[in-house]
């Protein structure tokens, strides 16, 4: 096992974090620190590189930075991950949603689409597909390529399907994919009606208004003031009683916006926004 | 019981104990939980390997048993002395700068999440010098590099018995790596927790 390289000190990532900012406009400032190092610390692990490498390549190297983007956003999701949250959903927010001629959903930070996908064989079972649209946004390019073509390997599903299974839906995971030999693809019909698009949630506004936003493991990167921020995009994204929901371990504590979102699961972190 | 008088020294003088385990852990940490003080003066925080979706009754089993508060991690906690904290289920669980904890879900580390190599990793960049570690028993050797770093920090780095050991192989890999200061029986590890009360 190799031992691990010199620590990055906290000098250093302010560096890194100013480089990118001005060769490339993404700005991680005020991403929490001791995950953007790890982060950073297992690029330079992967690629066998020092600081001065690493500072090279990011501003002579773009495809380089590409692959930094990737790695610096951490893309691990899982189909119907917590599964006690997509109970808590179809009992207290789909009734909802059911009442309305169009419902449109936002997946923010949805990295290759598990979640989104999750959400559109919620809506599938409810019979509200039909009546829904919804939009997978992220800051990557080719993690949103990977969720437009809804293939997963079948090793993941494996593991989605104990999910699935604790979920409360009917029959398996499965039945929603088309299996070919290691990978598994979603049924086209689970794909009409979503839409995968680049929108960075630290620099972009609101783009439409949504019945239903789902953020769950984002915040977890980002500090507290950041938070605030992007709860305020969601809330001018949101419809008067609008749902949001954040991932269960995810809670709003700002005063300010306590006031502006209800509590609908305090386990699972399901707001409704308010007081407006 | 008579311990090095430097390692009880560095025991008493830590403000955070880490306490870390995997396989033939559980009733040690527990035992360790039961028998601490409600004023110890120390942040502790605890990682044990456990599956997601399982719903663990440890939280509640540990809490009706401490003197202290006890509360698994929430992303951006403020850490305070004189709380247990127990890393949840499926996130790596990490130590900000400023105080408080982060949460992260990313690939899990020796098929573990939450890892016990990156929760001591990152208390060994905030805390340097200023924390127990103990390793229990577990069938992977999560955990070893991360005492490696504790240990390099100035921190006191304590494993149990292999030999007693349910699962000898993770105290057994920081011992192999020179992660270690002490290796210690079970007894002699609540022998020297108490060795605060006085």
């Amino acid at each position: 096992m190799n031992a691990l390289p010199e620590g990055l000190t906290t000098e250093q990532i302010a560096e890194l974090i100013d480089l990118v900012k001005r060769v490339h406009g993404f700005d991680f400032s005020d991403y929490t620190k001791a995950s953007l190092k790890r982060r950073i610390t297992r690029i330079m692990m992967i690629k066998k590189i020092g600081f001065y490498d690493l500072k090279h390549l990011l501003v002579n190297n773009q495809s380089f930075f590409q692959e930094f983007l990737e790695e610096i956003t951490v893309n691990v999701t899982e189909m119907f991950r917590d599964p006690g949250f997509y109970k808590a959903l179809s009992r207290l927010v789909l009734p909802y949603l059911s009442t309305y001629q169009q419902i449109k959903i936002w997946s923010a930070g949805c990295s290759s689409g598990e979640e989104l996908y999750s959400l559109a064989i919620l809506l599938h079972e409810a019979r509200l597909k039909e009546r829904a649209f919804i939009y997978g946004t992220d800051i990557n390019t080719v993690v949103l390529k990977e969720a437009r073509k809804g293939i997963y390997s079948f090793r993941n599903i494996k593991n989605y399907a104990e999910n699935y299974a604790l979920s409360g839906l009917r029959g398996s995971l499965t039945d929603h994919f088309t299996t070919m030999y290691d990978a598994a693809a979603i049924h086209n019909e689970l794909k009409t009606n979503t839409l995968f698009t680049v929108h960075n949630l630290i620099s972009d506004t609101a783009f439409n208004e949504f019945q239903l936003i789902c953020c769950r493991n984002v915040f977890i990167y980002f500090e507290t003031p950041l938070q605030e921020k992007i709860l305020n995009l969601f809330y001018d994204s949101l419809c008067p009683y609008g749902f949001l929901c954040l991932g269960s371990k995810e809670t709003i504590r700002s005063d300010l916006f306590k006031m502006k979102f209800k509590v609908i699961d305090q386990k699972e972190n399901i707001y409704q926004k308010i007081g407006f | 019981m008579d311990f090095d008088e430097n390692i009880s020294c560095r025991w008493h003088n830590s403000d955070v104990l880490l306490l870390g385990g995997s396989a033939g852990s559980f009733n040690l940490i527990f035992r360790v939980v039961k028998i601490l003080p409600a004023d110890l003066n120390k942040i502790v925080i605890i990682i044990i390997h456990r599956r997601k979706n399982f719903l663990s009754e440890i939280e509640r089993m540990f809490a009706k048993n401490s003197s202290m508060p006890l509360k698994e991690v929430s992303d951006k906690d403020k850490i305070n002395k004189n709380t247990i904290y127990i890393a949840p289920a499926n996130y790596h669980t990490l130590i900000e700068k400023e105080g408080y904890f982060g949460l992260d879900v990313s690939e899990a580390v020796w098929f573990s999440k939450p890892s016990i190599d990156v929760t001591f990793d990152s208390a060994a960049d905030v805390y340097g010098e200023r924390c127990t570690a103990i390793l229990f028993s577990g069938a992977n050797q999560d955990g070893a590099q991360g005492m490696l770093k504790l240990k390099n920090a100035g921190s006191l780095t304590i494993v149990q018995d292999p030999s007693e050991a349910e699962m000898p192989e993770m105290p057994g890999a920081a011992i192999n790596i020179n992660a270690v200061d002490c290796v210690l029986r079970t007894d002699e590890i609540f022998e020297l927790l108490k060795t605060s009360l006085r």
